[in-house]
């Protein structure tokens, strides 16, 4: 079958210990996280965890059985067939002179991005979209000299 | 008035109609015991391992349905109870286990007696609980109980800290409501009930095959309505035993690697398998690519986790066993669904694998130790609750005691816990102190948890122990005798501990037989003596399970030693 990308959609009660249940529940069954977001809801009691993953259509209904039997676990849902786009976001620390500040800043302009913080030579870059452009973005600024950066997991609706 | 959290835990323990508890103190629970001293209502029996309280407390939840409650300290007293825990996980037993905790604020610090026992037991329990303040005390004792027993049962645990059992807090501020989030809903089970009769309609060669689902479910009365309506034989799982009468002509008896000839020939020829409260394991199956290669699958069970998991359904119930069952016998309204006629030469084929390849075994101037069960068959007259521990001792028990009736056969199925069965045995004798429950057992699995004998006699549960002594790790000798050119690797147990000393030791009666005349009279003295006994029945060394079917092999594919003979 088919392996492919995969979004799972979780509201759990937001509990200290839920991450590392819907986690052990991944690995203990030898199921792949490839990225991970978290954050709470309008209602403080709940939490919204969305998690990517690859598998066969097989393995995705597995998970989705095996993360509904987590007492804690409100509701699953499997959004990659709702066919909306991913989206991710980058920030990225690199020196920033008169030299290649033209060059960044024409990528971030490509990819819609901004500088939200500049200082004694070095700029903070902020960047979001889709992975490809991601990685493509990531690619071009790398030959610029990246000092450091963060990059969250995939997010969608 | 304030209540301690001690109180608020025992009222909690009241609400659920608890009266029974195996535990073992410590410095983490001192305060509950202290408690405990005033408590009425609740019988405590002080176990001498932690093990051998959730092996109890699981006996005593098989044999009665309820479910079983065990109580231990911090560090090394919750640890102790991993194996039990993960044992009554693997075959969906409700029980609830109690673990004290250092203070809260010592949590994380390396305190002495400090485990992260949530942590440990996260992927071996159904949920578990780190008790926060002494608000949720009462809440969460009654929410673990409650998620214990409620769909596929399972284990619970709750740590406490020693705080919140020391602390207290206004009687009318305690809430017991429990508060859990809904249980995903289900779809109706309607329509696949329909397809699944049309299928049953539609089958000339179909198999019911049985598992702990129908147990757990209370559904024993609804099959036997079922199994009228289908004529159809009816198999089981290691954890079925008991939901079908043994004694039935329709019963194939066990399925899978030490299933019967029969049994395994009739599944791999049928057209339909109607699988009901099992969740296809290993044992069961083998190679799954060959397991029942001709046939429309049916499965209820309640976790839709068991479905399509291992073996792909055509048609899948996901439900209490006891309600798709009802549901199946309304549908079927009385009428048989499939006529006498119409099943008859499937039937006489199952006849004809039986008498080909009944169970057996050869008579010699040893004492087998199939004659033992046999013989303990006839003189309990199938009325004993039996427990066993695991290995040939389990399999020889499985194959050669015709369990009757529900819930009298009490052996560890998924996990396969050696020492199960001693203080599965005291569990069981607790709930029934009238009835003969014996644990049928190996010269090494007894070993694993034989302290709880002094449990046995302490409080006077005449438990019955039949120790298959072969001087062997039976079960693994025999797969080193089959498939490692009888490399005896670590197997032979030079068994010089004399049992009956040793039971003697521990207050309870040792008796021994050496000779196969010997079996009768020693079984029959053991049965009528009262209080605990241990029974040492010095069996045929390398004596082989049979049936057999390799690891990985098809179902079709069994040793069978001299069964076949036997029927010439």
């Amino acid at each position: 079958m088919d392996i492919k990308e995969s979004v799972i959609s979780i509201l759990a009660s937001n509990k200290p210990d839920v991450l590392a249940r819907i986690a052990g529940t991944f690995s203990g069954r030898g199921f792949n996280i490839d990225s991970i977001t978290a954050n709470i809801t309008r209602d403080p009691r709940i939490t919204k965890i969305l998690i990517t993953t690859h598998g066969d259509q097989d393995t995705i209904i597995k998970i989705e059985k095996q993360l509904n039997r987590l007492v804690d676990i409100h509701q699953v849902t499997d959004l990659t067939s709702l066919g909306l786009p991913l989206r991710e976001m980058m920030l990225i620390r690199m020196p920033m002179t008169g030299e290649n500040q033209d060059k960044i800043m024409e990528i971030v302009d490509r990819y819609r991005g901004e500088v939200i913080e500049t200082g004694a030579g070095y700029g903070v870059l902020e960047l979001a979209g889709n992975k490809e452009d991601m990685d493509n973005a990531f690619a071009a600024l790398e030959q610029l000299g990246i000092d450091d950066f963060a990059r969250t997991g995939s997010i969608t609706l | 008035m304030k209540l301690t959290g001690s109180q608020i835990l025992f009222k909690a323990l009241h609400a659920e109609g608890v009266d029974t508890i195996f535990g073992y103190p410590g410095g983490s629970v001192i305060d509950l015991y202290d408690e405990m001293y005033r408590q009425e209502g609740i019988q405590h029996y002080l176990v001498r391992h932690e093990q051998g309280a959730v092996h109890a407390a699981d006996g005593y939840a098989r044999a009665t349905g309820k479910t079983g409650v065990c109580l231990v300290t911090s560090g090394p007293g919750a640890t102790n109870t991993v194996t039990g825990i993960a044992n009554a996980y693997a075959d969906s037993i409700p029980v609830v286990i109690l673990t004290g905790q250092v203070p809260t604020h010592m949590i994380g610090k390396d305190a002495f007696q400090e485990v992260d026992i949530t942590g440990i037991t996260r992927p071996c329990t159904k949920h578990n609980f780190l008790v926060r303040t002494v608000e949720d005390l009462g809440r969460n004792i009654r929410e673990a109980f409650h998620i214990a027993r409620s769909g596929r049962p399972g284990p619970v645990l709750v740590d406490i800290p020693k705080d919140i059992l020391q602390a207290t807090l206004e009687e009318e501020k305690i809430s017991m409501a429990v508060n859990l989030p809904a249980e995903p809903s289900r779809e109706s089970i309607d329509g696949a009930c329909a397809e699944a009769i049309s299928l049953i309609k539609a089958s000339r060669r179909p198999v019911i095959f049985v598992g702990g689902g129908i147990l757990r479910g209370k559904a024993v009365s609804e099959l036997r309505t079922f199994v009228d309506a289908v004529n159809a034989p009816v198999t089981a799982s290691l954890m079925g035993l008991g939901a079908f009468p043994g004694t039935d002509p329709r019963w194939l008896g066990m399925l899978g690697m030490h299933g019967t000839y029969y049994a395994n020939m009739a599944v791999s020829h049928s057209d339909l398998l109607i699988a009901v409260g099992v969740r296809f394991d290993d044992r069961v199956t083998s190679k799954v690519a060959e397991f029942a290669p001709n046939a429309r699958i049916i499965h209820i069970d309640i976790d839709p986790v068991s479905i399509n998991k291992i073996v792909k359904a055509h048609v899948s119930i996901i439900s209490d066993c006891r309600e798709a069952l009802q549901r199946l016998n309304t549908m079927a309204g009385g009428r048989v669904l499939l006529s006498e006629d119409q099943t008859r030469d499937w039937l006489d084929q199952i006849t004809k694998w039986k008498r080909a390849v009944p169970l057996g075994y050869c008579r010699s101037d040893k004492i087998k130790p199939q004659c033992v069960i046999e013989k303990l068959y006839e003189l309990t007259k199938g009325q004993a609750i039996i427990t066993t521990e695991v290995g040939q001792n389990q399999m020889w028990a499985a194959q050669f005691y015709h369990f009757d009736y529900p819930d009298t056969f009490i052996s560890s199925g998924g996990l396969g816990t050696m020492g199960f069965g001693l203080p599965a045995a005291i569990g069981a004798q607790v709930a029934f102190p009238d009835r003969t429950v014996v644990d049928i057992a190996g010269d090494g699995s007894i070993q694993m948890n034989i302290q709880e004998l002094a449990t046995a006699v302490h409080y006077n549960l005449p438990v019955k122990v039949v120790i298959l002594n072969n001087s062997f790790l039976g079960m693994v000798r025999q797969w080193q005798e089959m498939f490692y050119g009888k490399r005896y690797s670590q197997t032979h147990m030079k068994q010089t501990l004399d049992f009956v000393k040793l039971a003697e030791a521990f207050g309870a009666v040792g008796l021994r037989a050496t000779k196969p005349e010997e079996v009768e009279d020693v079984l029959r003295k053991g049965l009528e003596t009262p209080g605990v006994v241990m029974m040492d029945f010095q069996v045929e060394p390398e004596e082989q399970v049979y049936p057999m079917v390799s690891p990985g092999a098809a179902l079709t594919d069994m040793k069978l030693g001299n069964l076949r003979q036997e029927a010439d």
